[in-house]
């Protein structure tokens, strides 16, 4: 395609991108770099159903002045980045100094709410994610192989976890591990201990949350994956068998190789979708035991009565950042093989 | 043509009148924003009768109404004509000055308000409250009189006692609950037990969290001994939660909303025996102080900033006729109203009660929220048992103390 041809070709999706997703990172960005003007209270009497009382309010009018002239609010560099809300960098070096060994350093850090966060966050991804490559490559080879006038209905039932919403997925699941739920009063039977929480105990919690994890994002890998079982080679394969490769052989030299660029695409998809988890710890209630980054952006704007933009912003760009960081080994990987193509 | 539209117009014009003769408005937009539990279904559905022929009358009732007030009535003309505000949301909405004095309009139109619903802000009223809300105790007579307990307890220290009995005698392992679903639920309970110390939560005059002392402490470990008696699953509980719990027939004692005490006596969707042997008391005390351990909390009107002033007339008389006397006599127990005509039932027992005791209302304060989103976030470690009462204190007051800096409430 010629430079001109192609420039033409990608500008409205360019246009989008930019008005859509560049803009709003920049202003995300500019958000978190401010906090709001500094409120000025007067202590006036409240009356109301249940007396009086002395209360400081905001001074509306003079706030309004300060807002007028200032919309953005004051501008507090990476203050916000740094405070005890997000990386904290006072507290961490106060627990460094204070604490007795790295098991005290680490319980002192995970006390902090941005990197509790952090650690649930990566725990989920690099759990979930080969969890999820792996039943989604064996789900397909085992769909792949059956015969044909089941195969119709069989995907239809495996894709099902996928096309469920996440809250509404989550929300069943919920319910169903409660105590006096199916999958929960099962358990308690087998373990025989009739007060087996599932979402009592930090651990049991973290679990199924990732139990969840792979149940609703495996179908995706299932469906890639299997679409591109269609398009192995059948004379490699034949050509293989007639050299007496094993089935387990075929798979390992043959399927998986073929394979790669697209374990390559679910990988990089299922990183930044993990990275990103959020609605099972909404669904599942799991607050007070798993918090994730996009959880605490969200608690941040309205999960209470305050919304602080300022945090939510800080949060999400460094969120950005975790998802660039992560995904950097395999932009390179997929880099290289996309240059070893050309050659 | 001509006839035509003189037709329609005089039609209209009849129509008209009878909307005059309900609610006396002969057009203007009114929405509403609001929560959503029966008690507010009766006023929107009662302020809806206003509408037609010029008039339009729109609410919107969802439990999310806290995530959107603030954006829908930064827009100018603001989306909503009037939000349902309670203590805590009034000051938000206040904080950008998107309600109005009302001033004018209930000199106008508020004949027949009683002065103790007008909620005043330095002189001016800023809404029109319509109803009372606290939590309080909720009791199973006939599992405290299978234990032989013979009286509802009037402490928390009672309660812990009442409940090692149940526990004990074998009827009820986790016989107590509270809304302890980590956030704002949980929040609000440690704000609850605290305000039962008698302690102000801020240092008075200023922004200063004042929590992290030996009130603080006890207020704590009382949460811990109450939870002790509740199901595992205890930081999942929310209103529903609880409510679906107690009909179940699975708790003796429980704090609750008032505002739940209506569905749980109306004896639909609970298990036998449970609604004919509930009793709402007033919210215990605990330690030595006398005040209940609970908050009140009142839901009214508000009229937004940004509405013309014919709406806003508009909308004050739709919401007026929503909170008479009429829709009160209909709905007798759907809450515990504070308006003219309203009759003490056995559901409005505890909210009453609590108030005679001399509960403190909800702190109407502009960084209120901001403290009891730190509570929520930060103490249910402790609850959990993974930290000392003195090290979640001192995360909640510094992730205040951050919280607030950014909110510009402390330098």
């Amino acid at each position: 395609m010629k430079n001109r041809t192609f420039f033409w070709f990608i500008l409205p999706s360019l246009i989008t991108m930019l008005l859509f997703i560049a803009l709003p990172i920049v202003s995300v960005v500019v958000q978190s770099l401010h906090i709001e003007h500094e409120a000025i209270l007067n202590e006036v009497e409240n009356c109301g159903p249940f007396g009086c009382k002395k209360e400081l309010v905001i001074d509306v009018k003079e706030t309004a002045k300060l807002k007028d002239e200032r919309p953005l609010g004051r501008f507090n560099g990476l203050g916000t980045y740094t405070n005890r809300n997000h990386l904290a960098f006072t507290e961490i070096r106060h627990a460094w100094k204070l604490s007795n060994g790295v098991a005290d350093f680490v319980s002192k850090s995970l006390n902090l709410p941005f990197y509790r966060a952090l650690a649930f966050t990566l725990t989920y991804t690099f759990i979930v994610t080969p969890l999820v490559l792996m039943f989604g490559f064996l789900i397909a080879l085992g769909v792949n192989s059956l015969p044909k006038y089941i195969k119709g209905p069989t995907i239809f039932v495996s894709l099902l976890p996928m096309i469920v919403t996440p809250l509404i997925g989550s929300l069943i699941l919920f319910w169903m591990i409660d105590a006096q739920g199916i999958v929960g009063s099962i358990l308690q039977k087998i373990f025989d201990d009739p007060n087996l929480s599932l979402k009592a105990s930090p651990l049991l919690t973290w679990i199924m949350l990732m139990v969840y994890g792979v149940w609703h994002s495996s179908p995706f890998a299932f469906i890639v994956f299997y679409a591109g079982l269609q398009t192995v080679p059948s004379d490699t394969i034949e050509a293989a068998m007639i050299d007496g490769a094993s089935r387990w052989e075929r798979t390992k030299y043959v399927v998986l190789p073929h394979l790669m660029p697209l374990t390559m695409f679910i990988l990089l998809i299922q990183l930044m979708d993990n990275f990103r988890v959020f609605e099972p710890i909404v669904g599942f209630s799991a607050q007070a035991n798993a918090t994730s980054l996009s959880w605490i952006i969200y608690n941040d704007i309205s999960n209470n009565e305050d919304q602080f933009f300022g945090s939510a912003g800080a949060t999400s760009v460094l969120t950005i950042i975790g998802v660039s960081i992560l995904l950097i080994p395999v932009l390179i990987r997929t880099w290289h093989d996309f240059n070893r193509k050309v050659i | 043509m001509f006839l035509k539209t003189i037709t329609f117009a005089g039609a209209f014009a009849l129509l008209g009148s009878t909307a005059i003769a309900n609610c006396g408005i002969s057009s203007g937009n009114v929405s509403i924003l609001s929560n959503d539990f029966p008690a507010i279904q009766a006023v929107t559905a009662e302020a809806a009768k206003c509408a037609g022929n010029g008039v339009t009358v729109e609410s919107n009732l969802t439990k999310d109404h806290k995530d959107i007030m603030v954006a829908a009535l930064t827009a100018n003309p603001s989306q909503y004509s009037s939000v349902i505000v309670s203590n805590s949301t009034l000051v938000t909405l206040m904080n950008d000055g998107l309600v109005q004095s009302l001033d004018d309009l209930v000199a106008k139109h508020g004949a027949g308000l009683n002065k103790s619903q007008l909620i005043t802000v330095d002189g001016k009223i800023m809404a029109v409250a319509f109803m009372a809300n606290a939590q309080h105790l909720f009791t199973r007579t006939d599992i405290l009189e299978k234990a032989g307990i013979k009286e509802i307890p009037g402490t928390y220290e009672g309660v812990i006692a009442a409940a090692e009995t149940i526990r004990s005698a074998g009827l009820m392992e986790y016989p107590v609950a509270l809304n302890t679903k980590a956030g704002w639920n949980l929040g609000e309970e440690f704000v609850n037990m605290y305000m039962g110390t008698g302690a102000e939560l801020f240092t008075s005059g200023t922004a200063e969290v004042a929590i992290n002392n030996d009130h603080g402490i006890a207020t704590l470990n009382m949460l811990k001994s109450l939870v002790a008696y509740s199901n595992p699953d205890f930081l999942t509980y929310d209103s529903n939660a609880t409510q679906a719990e107690w009909e179940a027939g699975n708790l003796a004692l429980a704090t609750m909303w008032g505002s739940r005490g209506g569905a749980v006596l109306d004896g639909e969707g609970s298990a036998d025996g449970v609604s004919s042997n509930t009793v709402l008391t007033a919210a215990p005390t605990w330690g030595n102080d006398t005040r209940p351990a609970s908050t009140l909390w009142w839901d009214g009107i508000g009229i937004s900033t940004n509405v013309s002033d014919a709406d806003a007339e508009a909308t004050f008389i739709a919401m007026m006729k929503g909170i008479s006397s009429d829709m009160v006599k209909a709905n007798n127990d759907a809450a515990v109203w504070l308006i003219e005509g309203y009759e003490a039932s056995a559901a409005s027992a505890g909210v009453a009660g609590t108030a005679a005791n001399g509960a403190a209302p909800y702190p109407m304060l502009p960084f209120m929220g901001t403290l009891h989103g730190a509570l929520g976030g930060e103490i249910s470690d402790f609850l959990q048992g993974t930290e000392s009462a003195e090290q979640a204190l001192a995360d909640v007051e510094a992730a205040y103390t951050t919280a607030a800096k950014e909110k510009g409430f402390l330098k």
